[in-house]
């Protein structure tokens, strides 16, 4: 009987332990991008260990996407409203970026919706909507990891009935160490700024 | 007997969730399940709540500085700035040392929403949804639902008025209809979707219901007054991001029940 406490205490350090070799694992990962120059800030999302699921049915991390701009919205696929419109921005900004910085330039579209916004749903979406090539990621995440990834990105969402979300609109461009240096808020806006934003992010890579 | 009452029940929490340190143990209360109407929102939109568990109290420095030595990554000096600003822990002297005017069994304040949504994950526990927080923060001495009486709202609002209540000990305010201490008197605290509160007008057509909340018809509509308080907490929630550290703002962790 007194050997149940100990027990409980045990399982407590286990848990708290397996968080400790994470940030162990994240160490270990900024001493390889110190190696290739690409050690990244305490403000770069690459600091998030949350994983992430792919269209393709991978499993991934945030920091496996540097070294690329990363141009970043918060969308989910039964949207009627707002989404389409943002899915349009986004195709409009890529469009406009110069064959020459295309390759060092990732979009990424995370789900605000997890729990109905599986790898398949978002694979056959990017199918759909012409977003299909090796720049397009799309990104399914657990409730908690969306809103803390909401929470980086100052992304404001409410689930206000199942498939139904009410979010800003907001796309996001990150330079290739994850640091965030630009946010375009609103539909439809003048994509002009984000656009020089991008082309420029991508030059410094070059 | 009401000794024994208690004992068996904070036993019968302990063996329930394990996942409590020593240190770190709080008493939690059950939440019976119900719905309530939020501020916002039309007449009939009722909100459904399901039951669970709530600490007790709001987090103390004790227990914040017992969990940072679990997790070097949360001290001040390791504290990385995507997950909170510059006023993290500002009243702590140091990673391990708080600042001689502030007690251990203050609510620990000055934490940003990533670092409460990690604590509680730490212990197996979740921050409570907005939703959850309001719905037992609606509750008086006696009342599940206090909102009408008057000196319901008036302590809430009196004690808007009282400057620094952070510095005084968890669980000296009233202890509420569920077993709840301080959700009113003493902090604010942070929820897990306080992010889910929207004054922007970008968010345009999908921003309906909560322009009800905002916009001038809006408000109006909310204008008993018994709903001031809680319409303070909401803009006050809309204006705030997740690395904010903020002196009069803490947290308390929830937990589901568990599934049978």
């Amino acid at each position: 009987m007194k050997l149940i406490p100990f027990i409980f205490i045990l399982l407590f350090l286990a848990s708290c332990t397996e968080s400790e070799t994470e940030i162990k694992d994240q160490e270990n990962n900024s001493e390889i991008h110190s190696e290739d120059d690409l050690e990244y800030s305490e403000e770069s999302i690459f600091n998030l260990t949350s994983h992430w699921n792919t269209e393709e049915g991978k499993t991934i991390e945030l920091n496996q996407l540097k070294g690329k701009v990363l141009v970043m919205v918060m969308i989910y696929t039964t949207c009627k409203a707002a989404c389409p419109r943002l899915v349009a921005d986004m195709l409009s900004i890529a469009e406009q970026i110069p064959e020459a910085n295309r390759k060092d330039v990732q979009y990424v579209l995370v789900s605000i919706d997890p729990v109905n916004d599986t790898p398949e749903k978002l694979k056959s979406f990017a199918i759909r909507k012409k977003m299909n090539g090796e720049e397009w990621t799309f990104l399914q995440g657990d409730v908690n990891t969306v809103q803390e990834f909401a929470n980086v990105l100052a992304v404001k969402y409410k689930e206000i009935s199942p498939e139904d979300f009410s979010h800003s609109n907001i796309i996001s461009v990150f330079n290739r160490k994850g640091e965030l240096i630009h946010q375009q808020e609103g539909l439809g806006v003048n994509n002009k700024e984000t656009v020089e934003t991008i082309i420029e992010t991508s030059k410094q890579i070059q | 007997m009401k000794y024994f009452h208690r004992l068996s029940l904070s036993l019968f929490v302990w063996i329930l969730f394990p996942g409590n340190g020593m240190a770190q143990t709080q008493t939690m209360a059950f939440i019976k399940a119900g719905k309530y109407k939020p501020i916002y929102g039309k007449d009939s939109a009722l909100v459904q709540v399901n039951s669970f568990y709530m600490d007790v109290f709001p987090v103390t420095n004790a227990e914040y500085l017992s969990f940072i030595k679990d997790k070097p990554q949360w001290r001040k000096s390791k504290v990385k700035r995507i997950f909170a600003d510059g006023n993290y822990l500002s009243t702590w002297s140091n990673d391990t040392t708080l600042s001689n005017n502030i007690s251990m069994n203050s609510p620990v304040t000055n934490v940003s929403w990533f670092a409460a949504n990690d604590y509680c994950r730490c212990q197996d526990k979740r921050l409570a949804t907005l939703d959850e927080w309001e719905y037992v923060a609606m509750a008086n001495e006696t009342k599940a639902d206090a909102r009408t009486s008057d000196n319901y709202n008036k302590y809430i609002l009196s004690w808007y008025e009282t400057p620094k209540t952070f510095n005084n000990l968890v669980g000296k305010t009233f202890k509420n209809y569920w077993g709840v201490y301080d959700m009113h008197g003493l902090v604010w605290e942070w929820t897990s979707d306080f992010n889910s509160v929207m004054i922007s007008g970008e968010s345009r057509k999908d921003s309906n219901i909560d322009r009800d909340l905002f916009c001038g018809s809006g408000s109006l509509g909310a204008s008993d007054l018994m709903n001031y308080a809680a319409f303070m907490r909401y803009a006050f929630r809309g204006s705030i991001k997740a690395k904010y550290s903020i002196q009069n703002l803490g947290f308390r962790c929830v937990k589901d029940i568990p599934a049978k």
